[in-house]
């Protein structure tokens, strides 16, 4: 079997894993490093991302209201010093891609521009128009060029991590193009594999979002954290589920029902005015954006179209020429596909899956519980997000987390072991066995993986989805125990070495299955509602139990196991969040 | 409206199949249909041997582009109803070796990336302590075009130069090389003159302009070639490179 050897091995290319690997270039050029990504760099998902990335600059803003809006935002949930760390850190990172070349927005002065943001309470998030991810990733992607220090391993899939004795020694890949497979050898293990927001079948996330690296983790022992945290974003179209960006609403945008009445005042969140206030109405958190959405359609109010329920975003009133200057995008996406142009015309939007609070449970520094084997962005769980991110902050902390990462994973690179364990590349070989052997062998047919993903995805936004209860919960459970039973029963219809992109999505669907059991066994077992997780049959938000992350791990028995870990309070005592006052 | 549409599709599997083939599949007909839905459909319920590229549906990342009936697209933003009643069909990108169905090679686009630099090159950075560089929204105009490049390959497919002189660094390249060139933090656009300036740089191009054509993000690359040759024969790169230039 070939190996591929690195000092730092950083998995995934997005914005988080590309910032990791410029850190180490830049901390140790000595050190080789190895990007693995399952597609082109500048295909992450990253690339998405439209509206925008927080970072206090303003005068009259100060480090703790970015704090404060984070960790109320978040429910009380956050780690109170990642949130410290990841707000006084921020400013600098984004200066860092102003000198990178990213093309921020800007005022007349030649300054940097800012926008506001839901549930942030002054404008502090920098955006390059509306198409922020995707220059903050091009940026990120053409600077690592520059770096004779890193390889990049383009369309090469890792299948798992080898890990032995509590110690991430590499990974097992597959290149797409050959079907070869490959151990990549390292001294330190930078997971940055993104979110996995496809476990649902409504979502903003890209096809590739499957929650590989929260499965590898999870598979390896690591814990992962507040899984049962799953962010639907109140504005997506209907049938694609693409997402308009909160910022339509941040410029001035109104959510209406359809009677045209702006009902989020209904909801606790403020009273209507002409134009956008910070923390009210349509800038409240987006979690309590999508459950007005159900208290709307449960009292019939929402509009009944061919694709669903949905109610209406309005930004008509902003006029043809701010919205060609800030939300350009926007416009392109509802022209090219909803066949409607928002300058004249209302935008139908549901609420729809976006983001994924929880992740692979790591320190400020992104360390996992296992020896040289670190993440970092929307596959890790640091945590500053809590029970509700806000929006901008994910590609701040990926930033700002991808970097830490990076830093980090030098030091262990340098403490690290020579060779790998003998038991690490006897784990390669059997996972090379597994699929040259097994899956790619013809077989008589059985069934399709896409049958197993559609079930999946229906039991969660059946009952993992914005409510929740019991019932529904253990009813989740037991489907994903049954789905995982007949994964053994799937065959593939493609048994060829080149470019099996059959392969490959049978082995996304093994990982989704993985991170929703995750997801289902730390719903069930938090017994409250707070932030994004709403119980119907715990109303409440309870500090006395639950002021706490959920850990699950995987017991020796293959079951999940879930705990709780205090969460860290500095200097913010948990209090009632309030918005539109 | 139909119920149903045919969608001919380009085969070739390099493992003892021999030549590629078409092979027509039968998909079910829905308005709000993209070209890449009933590719999913085929996949997801048919035949899941069917390889293609995807990732964002959303026209962004860049990686869904084909040639549908002869023309280079992104699939996931080319509707199926243009096309009625079919059949409809779907090949790779032309100009890039095939590897496997509707996957083409994308090798030689990312190494010409990387020969002409596309990153700020300073003779000084200053510290981030200092804050940010000046830059007036007039000033990032001056390159904010060429920035939006989502490296989706249409240009190279439609590029009938880059087809007979595969050494060509070709329209988005020179496009990327240009966004940096002319962004008011940068200052080297001497180094990548010797990429742009060398034969297989600006100079191949004949200025057909299918490039600018076919491109979904409206980059223009034709332009930005055009440009760069008018500037490099006014030797406008000389001034360019005069220290103190920028703030
Ligand atoms: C539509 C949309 C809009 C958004 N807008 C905003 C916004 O305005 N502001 C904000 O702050 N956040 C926003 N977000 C969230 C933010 O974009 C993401 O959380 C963030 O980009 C994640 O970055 P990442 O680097 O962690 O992962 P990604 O960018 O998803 O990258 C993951 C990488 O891992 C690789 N990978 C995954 N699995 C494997 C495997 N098995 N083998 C090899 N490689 C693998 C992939 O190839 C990819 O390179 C948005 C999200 C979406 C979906
Ligand atoms: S210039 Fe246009 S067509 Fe060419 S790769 Fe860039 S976006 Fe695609
Ligand atoms: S799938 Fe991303 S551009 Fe088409």
């Amino acid at each position: 079997m070939e190996t591929v050897h690195h000092d730092v091995l950083v998995i995934g290319g997005g914005g988080a894993g590309l910032r990791a690997a410029i850190a180490v270039a830049e901390a140790d050029p000595r050190l080789t490093v190895g990007v693995a990504s399952k597609v082109y760099p500048m295909r992450s998902h990253t690339v998405s991302a439209e509206g925008g990335a927080a970072a206090a600059i303003r005068p009259e803003d100060s480090l703790d209201e970015h704090a404060y809006d984070t960790i109320s935002g978040g429910d009380w949930l956050c780690d109170q010093d990642a949130v410290e760390v990841f707000v006084q850190e921020a400013p600098e990172e984004m200066l860092r891609l102003e000198h990178w070349g990213c093309p921020w927005s800007r005022n007349p002065d030649g300054r940097i521009a800012t926008r506001p943001f839901g549930g942030m309470k002054l404008e502090r998030t920098w955006y390059a128009a509306d198409k922020t991810g995707f220059h903050l990733l091009h940026t990120l992607y053409q600077t690592s060029l520059r770096f004779p220090s890193i390889s990049f391993h383009d369309e090469w899939f890792v299948v798992d991590l080898l890990v032995d004795e509590g110690r991430c020694h590499g990974a097992v890949a597959i290149e797409l193009a050959s079907g070869k497979i490959v151990a990549l050898i390292a001294r330190s293990v930078v997971l940055c594999t993104g979110g996995g927001g496809r476990v649902y079948p409504f979502t903003t996330n890209a096809n590739i979002k499957t929650g590989d690296g929260m499965a590898f983790a999870y598979r390896a022992g690591v814990p992962l954290k507040d899984m049962e945290f799953v962010q639907y974003h109140p504005t997506g179209l209907p049938f694609t589920g693409i997402l308009i960006t909160e910022a339509t609403r941040g410029e001035g945008g109104w959510l209406v029902n359809k009677g045209g009445y702006r009902y989020l005042q209904d909801y606790d969140l403020g009273t209507p005015e002409p134009g956008p206030v910070k923390r009210s109405m349509e800038l409240g958190p987006r979690d309590r954006l999508s459950q007005a959405f159900v208290g709307e359609e449960e009292k019939g109010r929402t509009v009944t179209t061919q694709w669903g329920e949905v109610v209406h975003l309005d930004i008509r009133h902003l006029g043809e020429k701010l919205i060609d200057e800030r939300l350009p995008f926007v416009r392109e996406l509802c022209r090219k596909y909803q066949k409607i142009d928002p300058v004249r015309e209302l935008i139908p939007v549901r609420p729809v899956v976006h983001y994924m609070m929880g992740g692979v449970h790591t320190d400020l520094d992104g360390a996992t519980p296992v020896a040289g084997l670190f993440a970092a962005g929307e596959v890790a769980c640091v945590s500053i997000n809590g029970a509700n991110r806000l929006g901008s902050n994910s590609l701040t902390e990926l930033l700002v987390f991808g970097a830490r990462a990076g830093k980090r994973a030098v030091q262990e690179a340098e403490d690290a072991p020579d060779r790998p364990p003998d038991a690490a590349l006897t784990q390669a070989l059997d996972l090379e066995r597994q699929i040259h052997g097994n899956l790619l062998r013809p077989a008589e047919k059985g069934e399709r993986v896409a049958t197993i993903r559609d079930e999946m995805q229906a039991s969660l936004e059946a009952h993992a989805g914005i409510y929740r209860e019991e019932e529904g919960l253990t009813t989740a459970r037991d489907k994903l125990r049954e789905l995982r039973d007949r994964m053994a029963g799937v065959t593939l219809d493609d048994t060829s070495l080149t470019f099996n992109t059959e392969l490959l999505h049978y082995l996304e669907v093994r990982n989704l299955l993985d991170v929703a059991e995750a997801v289902v066994h730390s719903a069930l077992n938090r017994e409250e509602s707070r932030g994004s997780h709403q119980r119907r049959d715990f109303p409440e938000r309870d500090d006395d139990r639950f002021l706490a992350h959920s850990l699950v791990r995987r017991s020796s028995e293959g079951e999940p196991e879930v705990e709780l870990l205090p969460v860290t309070i500095t200097r913010w005592e948990p209090a009632e969040r309030v918005y539109g006052k | 409206m139909p119920d149903t549409v045919k969608l001919e599709v380009f085969r070739y599997r390099p493992e003892g199949e021999g030549a590629p083939v078409y092979e027509t599949f039968e998909v079910p007909y829905r308005d709000e249909w993209m070209v890449l839905d009933a590719l999913n459909h085929i996949k997801d319920h048919q035949d899941g041997t069917l390889s293609y590229r995807w990732a964002c549906r959303m026209g962004v990342c860049g990686s869904c582009g084909m040639t549908v009936n002869g023309e280079p697209v992104l699939t996931c933003a080319t509707y199926l109803e243009p096309f009625l009643p079919g059949p409809i069909r779907v090949e790779p990108l032309h100009g890039f070796p095939v590897i496997r169905d509707l996957v083409g090679d994308l090798e030689d686009f990312v190494e010409k990336l990387q020969r002409v630099k596309p990153w700020i090159i300073r003779e000084e950075e200053k510290p981030t302590s200092e804050g940010e560089y000046l830059q007036t929204p007039e000033e990032m105009d001056a390159y904010k075009r060429y920035s939006m490049c989502i490296n989706c390959m249409l240009c190279y497919a439609a590029c009938p130069i880059y087809e007979l002189e595969p050494g060509f660094i070709g329209p988005a390249a020179i496009a990327l090389a240009q966004r940096y060139n002319l962004d008011s933090r940068d200052e080297g656009a001497r180094e990548r003159h010797e990429v742009l300036a060398e034969h297989e740089g600006v100079w191949s191009c004949t200025f057909v302009g299918e490039c600018s054509i076919v491109c979904p993000k409206d980059v223009d690359p034709a332009g930005a070639i055009q440009r760069y040759k008018v500037d490099a024969t006014l030797d406008f790169f000389r001034s360019l490179v005069t220290p103190g230039r920028s703030p």
